[in-house]
């Protein structure tokens, strides 16, 4: 059968004129009328290769007769018991489906396939039972009755077998026999004929209503299949082993649909369009394509036909399936070279494919790998006339880029994904084509430049110094370069692999960065025989064994002046020496001298603060900052009402940079937690902050959740009873009676702008750090007595600045939100703030929902869960 | 395995009162008396220390209140070459007890070059001081004093003044009671022990390796007054360099933060083998131990620092001076003196040899 369906080619239009005897029946027998018609053709061709036989009077012929009487005595027989008689007559019964020694006319032949074939398999199907197959001996029946399925007409036996598998109620031997047989049909390779029988409609002939059938069942044959068979499901019918079956009956379809184009028959594509279409909507991309793709891709290299086939496979793809269709083309094809083969000009005849490749995956979504991407805008850029798209793409990527609310409200993975395609264009395109529009594109990457510098995320300024550096150069080659400063990370060095690569020439594309690890510089002593060109004397092939180095770290550079023994003289040396030897000596030495004598600090404590806050770095000195953080943190703690009176007081002052402004908070913050931290007094005076001198910049963040992290460990341990002989001895908290000259100053004066500073305007870099600061001194005030009031400020200060446009600053607020909910009280939390704590609810459930940024939404959680806990504690406490 | 912390020095010779600019090692090879220490410091003084008792067993001033700033032992007779800088190189005899100047040389230049010597037969030596004309280099025959020759560059070369000095012999063949020089005996004895070194040229000739103020090294051959070669190792005035002439490798140091190590190939042409960094700039003496296997320098950052000398691997750092160290020397059991500054001669022993 599946033999002749290659050829049965061409004699439609003979049976264009038929009456349809199935409609207004049931559905599936409506269906019927229209498969016949489909079926007509194939049976009638054998007629006109032997001389245009009348196949239109065919009705009326004697043969029918014949037939009818034949397929009703076979249909009396089946219910005898005789199972000789049965097989002889489903044996003569054969005769018509053409494939004994004697077959029928076929005339015979094509009105059995026409008019009775279905109603046959429904009969056989009733007739399925242990006992009707028992009738003769070594499963000769079953193997007869399986033989109709199997090579009879493909679709009316598909759906016969569909129909009744789904009308089986329950698990039973019937459904069983009806499964196997349908996974024998899927193996016998069956399903490429019910496609195939539908690319030999014309368009006009083809009946809707049966496609529409053959369609639901055809891709939703999973489904239905697990639905009725539950557990029993056979391995063949699991999605990810039927799809790619799928896929490979789809290249057969596809190989009889190029031969018989090569004989000069004309054939139609669109019916497996639609099966690809909805089994792709269905999210079977991944399984269908990951077949059909390799296969297409190594078919349509160097055929003509092959890519006409494929093209035309695409365009007849439904518009509601398309973006199915070409996200997974775009994701299985390994490089744009083939993409551009599958898809052809699509771009440009479907305005549906032109929407989904140019906008909808470039800035609807962002889930497109970086490959993809290369895959999509290579396609673009390969053909000329696509190349006007890839030039409009370019344009409106660098408008969303440069657009200062997408960079406030779009995720950073989409930013992320906007700058890699920024970027791929812009390597796919000519420097004429980018000339020729270079006063938008460049005044759109100026405006996205500017906003992403002016974010206080590092990851966004970063993205804009890399994007801004890399489309400079190609916008406007012949201006200066721009050089950013930034460190070096995976992604920059992802998007500057991206920027460099050029267009892959085939289908081997080099995915990612292939930046190879920056080789380690290998000291000196490694290759030291390499540069040796004689061979060593044996004399000199003693071991190293024997020279074992002695410890080295003390090989510092030297310095020649000494270190000052005071106080007073660090101070002197650092306001007044022109030897700068001098002067890094003092300030290496001040820490520890402030800690070694408090009393003499306390003298000039207030003066030495003034000093370091407005100290420069005149020479490079290694570790300027962190050493420089470290004195003013030890010179807070010493004195520490005094110092953070006058830091507090300089923070709103005029003519401070921001830096001296954030330095401030930081050293506020670690001159906290060093006061607040247990057991302080007990141990000598050690170095005042663990490790956040190397970086000054976003230390104060991380050393804050360390803190808690410690903290929440150290305050459960007091819950547990019986292990209070372990950790150091209780005492004050020492930052309680200070609390409050570091907090309220700060919180005081945020909402008045100075000609310089402007917290609410454009330094909100400063207002995110502030907050985070105050979220930190808050929780560093746990169990002291002006928790509450400094709660109740915060929770103020967070609920003035809640809808803040900046995700840092509003990440700030969270963690404040937080530690409030962490340090004060749970009684006077419920008996002094229930108003606020109701209000900072809600608006942390929005955020937690609503929030663009990951973080913000993560930290949003975690209050509410503090929240929640905070609740569960008071209510036994309520209700006793 | 942690490296183990630096080591402490053996013992510390203190009591010169001065600075120390010169340090030798005496005795002990002959096999008479015990090992001596001979130490030169800035008041012009020459201490002459027993290591067994760690005492000052004399002091000899010749140098009217000037530095010392090298000294070298003959072995004929104890004798005692002391250079000056009163622009006086004097001839000591140290045998029973005496203590005497037995001659001197005067000398033109003022600068801080330390001579050089080499043994040419019994009772007979050569000389290498720096000249008259500041990039001059004098040869004299001792001792009868009688000047050679006078080494000078040809004019454009303008490399500055000699720095350091080295003289040595090509196919030297082993001979012992020529040597004058401890050092060079040791060598000799160390190429008896390995005939395959073999240098082509079979009849000695003299050579000079001289470091000048430009950072170059030359290569003299002293009897046809020329120079065989010349490298510039260094952007700084070469401070002090060492030659080891069996496996002909020479190392230099200089002010600036690298020591420079170099070869000899057979065409007596020298090449630049690699560059060792330093963390601090300044070697004022640079000395390759013996038997070849360490080398240590004697740097302005008060440090010693020890090499591997094969591999130029850094052995040891060792910082137990509070000044300057100026000169370092190794006695042929391989004891290493330092001398520095701080009026201290600290006396380490490293990796003793077996």
């Amino acid at each position: 059968m599946r033999s002749k369906a290659g050829h049965a080619l061409g004699a439609q239009q003979v049976w264009q004129g038929c009456a349809l005897g199935a409609l207004g029946k049931r559905w599936i027998s409506g269906a019927e009328g229209e498969l016949k018609r489909s079926l007509r053709g194939r049976w009638t061709r054998r007629q006109t290769e032997r001389g245009r036989g009348p196949a239109r009077s065919s009705r009326m012929d004697p043969a029918l007769s014949a037939v009818r009487l034949s397929v009703r005595e076979a249909v009396h027989t089946l219910s005898s018991e005789d199972g000789g008689r049965i097989f002889s007559t489903l044996g003569s019964l054969k005769r018509y489906l053409g494939q004994t020694e004697n077959p029928a006319l076929p005339g015979e032949q094509e009105e059995f396939a026409r008019v009775h074939f279905s109603a046959f398999l429904r009969c056989l199907v009733s007739k399925l039972s242990p006992d009707w197959l028992e009738l003769l001996p070594d499963g000769q029946l079953e193997e007869l009755w399986a033989s109709f399925f199997l090579e009879g007409p493909a679709d009316q036996a598909f759906l016969v077998l569909m129909e009744s598998i789904e009308g089986t109620a329950g698990p039973s031997f019937r459904l069983m026999k009806m499964a196997q047989l349908l996974a024998r049909f899927l193996s016998a390779g069956r399903m490429a004929a019910v496609l195939e029988g539908q690319c030999w409609q014309h368009t006009e002939s083809a009946s809707p209503l049966l496609q529409e059938m053959l369609l639901i069942r055809v891709v939703g044959l999973p489904d239905r299949l697990g639905n009725r068979l539950q557990r029993e499901s056979l391995a063949v019918f699991l999605p990810q082993n039927y799809f790619p079956l799928l896929g490979e009956e789809i290249v057969r379809v596809l190989q009889a649909v190029v031969d018989s184009l090569r004989g000069g028959l004309d054939c139609s594509v669109s019916f497996v369009s639609q099966v690809l279409g909805k089994a792709c909507v269905h999210g079977r991309q991944k399984e269908i394509l990951g077949v059909l793709v390799p296969r297409l891709t190594a078919l349509t290299q160097g055929s003509c036909l092959w890519q006409r086939v494929c093209w035309r496979l695409v365009e007849r793809v439904p518009d509601r399936a398309m973006e199915a269709v070409l996200t997974g083309l775009v994701e299985a094809a390994p490089g744009p070279e083939v993409l551009s083969r599958l898809l052809g000009n699509l771009v440009m005849n479907s305005r549906k494919a032109q929407f989904v490749l140019t906008q909808k995956l470039l800035f609807l979504q962002y889930r497109c790998t970086t490959p993809m991407l290369q895959s999509l805008l290579g396609y673009l850029a390969t053909d000329s006339q696509r190349r006007p798209l890839l030039v409009q793409a370019l344009k409106e990527l660098l408008e969303t880029w440069g657009s200062s609310s997408a960079v406030r409200h779009t995720p950073l993975p989409q930013q992320r994904y906007v700058s890699k395609a920024v970027l791929i264009c812009l390597v796919h395109l000519g420097d004429a084509e980018l000339h020729d529009s270079r006063d938008e594109l460049l005044a759109s990457l100026m405006a996205g430049v500017k906003c992403r510098l002016d974010s206080s995320l590092p990851p966004v300024r970063r993205l804009g110094m890399v994007v801004a550096e890399v489309a400079s150069t190609r916008i406007h080659p012949e201006g200066p370069p721009l050089r950013f400063q930034y460190e070096e990370d995976e992604l920059s060095r992802e998007m500057l692999a991206l920027a460099t690569s050029r267009p892959a020439a085939d289908g081997s594309l080099e995915t990612g960065p292939s930046v190879p690890p920056v080789a380690a510089d290998t000291p000196d002593k490694e290759p030291e025989e390499s540069d040796i060109p004689q061979p060593r004397p044996d004399s000199e092939l003693d071991s190293d064994d024997e020279f074992v180095p002695y410890d080295m770290s003390g090989d510092q550079e030297l310095k020649s002046s000494k270190a000052p023994m005071y106080v007073r003289d660090c101070v002197e040396a650092l306001t007044t020496s022109e030897n700068w030897e001098r002067w890094e000596a003092a300030l290496r030495a001040l820490e520890g001298l402030v800690f070694r004598s408090p009393a003499a600090t306390r003298e000039v404590s207030v003066e030495l603060a003034k000093v370091l806050l407005h100290l420069e770095e005149k020479t490079s000195v290694a570790g300027f900052e962190g050493l420089r953080q470290r004195a003013l943190v030890a010179v807070t703690v010493t004195d520490p009402a005094r110092v953070a009176k006058y830091l507090t007081s300089q923070f709103y002052a005029l003519n401070y940079s921001l830096r001296q402004r954030m330095d401030i908070l930081d050293v506020l913050t670690l001159a906290a937690q060093e006061l607040s931290r247990p057991g302080r007094l007990g141990r000598a005076p050690q170095r005042g902050s663990p490790g956040p001198a190397s970086q000054p910049s976003s230390a104060v963040a991380p050393a804050w959740r360390a803190v808690v992290e410690e903290r929440i460990r150290s305050k459960t341990r007091r819950f547990s009873k019986g292990s209070a002989g372990r950790g150091p001895a209780a005492g004050p908290n020492e930052f309680n009676s200070v609390a409050g000259y570091f907090f309220f100053p700060l919180i005081q004066h945020f909402d008045r702008p100075l000609v310089t500073f402007d917290l609410l305007g454009d330094d909100q870099l400063v207002l995110g750090r502030l907050a985070h600061t105050l979220g930190a001194l808050m929780y560093l005030a746990v169990n002291t007595t002006v928790a509450v009031p400094m709660g109740k400020a915060l929770l103020e200060f967070v609920w003035a600045l809640r809808f803040h446009g900046d995700a840092y600053v509003r990440r700030g607020l969270l963690s404040a939100v937080s530690s409030v909910l962490l340090s004060v009280p749970a009684e006077r939390l419920l008996a002094d703030l229930p108003d606020e704590l109701l209000e900072a609810r809600a608006w942390l459930a929005d955020v937690a929902e609503k929030d663009p940024d990951e973080d913000c939404r993560l930290l949003a959680v975690k209050a509410l869960l503090l929240l929640e806990k905070l609740k569960d504690k008071l209510l036994p406490l309520s209700f006793p | 395995m942690a490296a183990p912390p630096p080591p402490d020095p053996q013992f510390v010779l203190r009591g010169t009162q001065s600075a120390v600019h010169a340090l030798h090692f005496c005795g002990g090879a002959q096999g008479q008396g015990h090992p001596l220490l001979l130490s030169g410091s800035l008041s012009g003084l020459v201490h002459i220390w027993s290591l067994q008792t760690r005492r000052a067993v004399a002091t000899l001033d010749g140098h009217e209140g000037q530095c010392v700033t090298w000294l070298q032992t003959l072995p004929q007779g104890h004798q005692l070459l002391s250079q000056g800088r009163d622009l006086k190189l004097c001839l000591w005899d140290l045998g029973e007890g005496r203590n005497a100047v037995v001659d001197s040389v005067r000398l033109e230049s003022i600068g801080f070059c330390r001579g050089s010597v080499l043994a040419r037969g019994h009772q007979h030596w050569t000389l290498a001081v720096p000249g008259r004309g500041s990039d001059e280099v004098q040869i004299l025959e001792m001792p009868s004093k009688t000047s050679v020759c006078t080494l000078k560059p040809e004019a454009d070369a303008k490399p500055g003044m000699p720095m350091c000095l080295e003289l040595w012999q090509t196919g030297d063949r082993p001979h012992q009671g020529m040597a004058t020089s401890l050092r060079p005996v040791e060598r000799r004895q160390e190429d008896m022990q390995h005939p395959a070194v073999v240098v082509a040229n079979s009849s000695p000739r003299p050579l000079l390796l001289a470091g000048y103020e430009d950072g170059s090294v030359a290569l003299w051959d002293v009897s046809e007054r020329k120079v065989c070669s010349r490298i510039a190792c260094h952007t700084e005035p070469v401070m002090a360099l060492d030659f080891d002439s069996q496996k002909a490798r020479g190392v230099s140091g200089s002010a600036e933060k690298a020591l420079a190590v170099w070869s000899l190939d057979e065409q007596q042409a020298l090449q630049a083998l690699r560059t060792q960094e330093l963390t601090n700039p300044g070697i004022a003496d640079v000395k390759i131990r013996p038997d070849r296997k360490i080398l240590a320098t004697a740097g302005w950052d008060h440090r010693i620092r020890v090499f591997h000398w094969w591999t130029m691997k850094p052995l040891a750092v060792l910082a137990f001076h509070s000044a300057t160290v100026h000169c370092v020397a190794f006695a042929t059991d391989g004891l290493l003196a330092a001398g520095s500054r701080d009026q201290r001669i600290s006396v380490w022993s490293l990796y003793p040899r077996t």
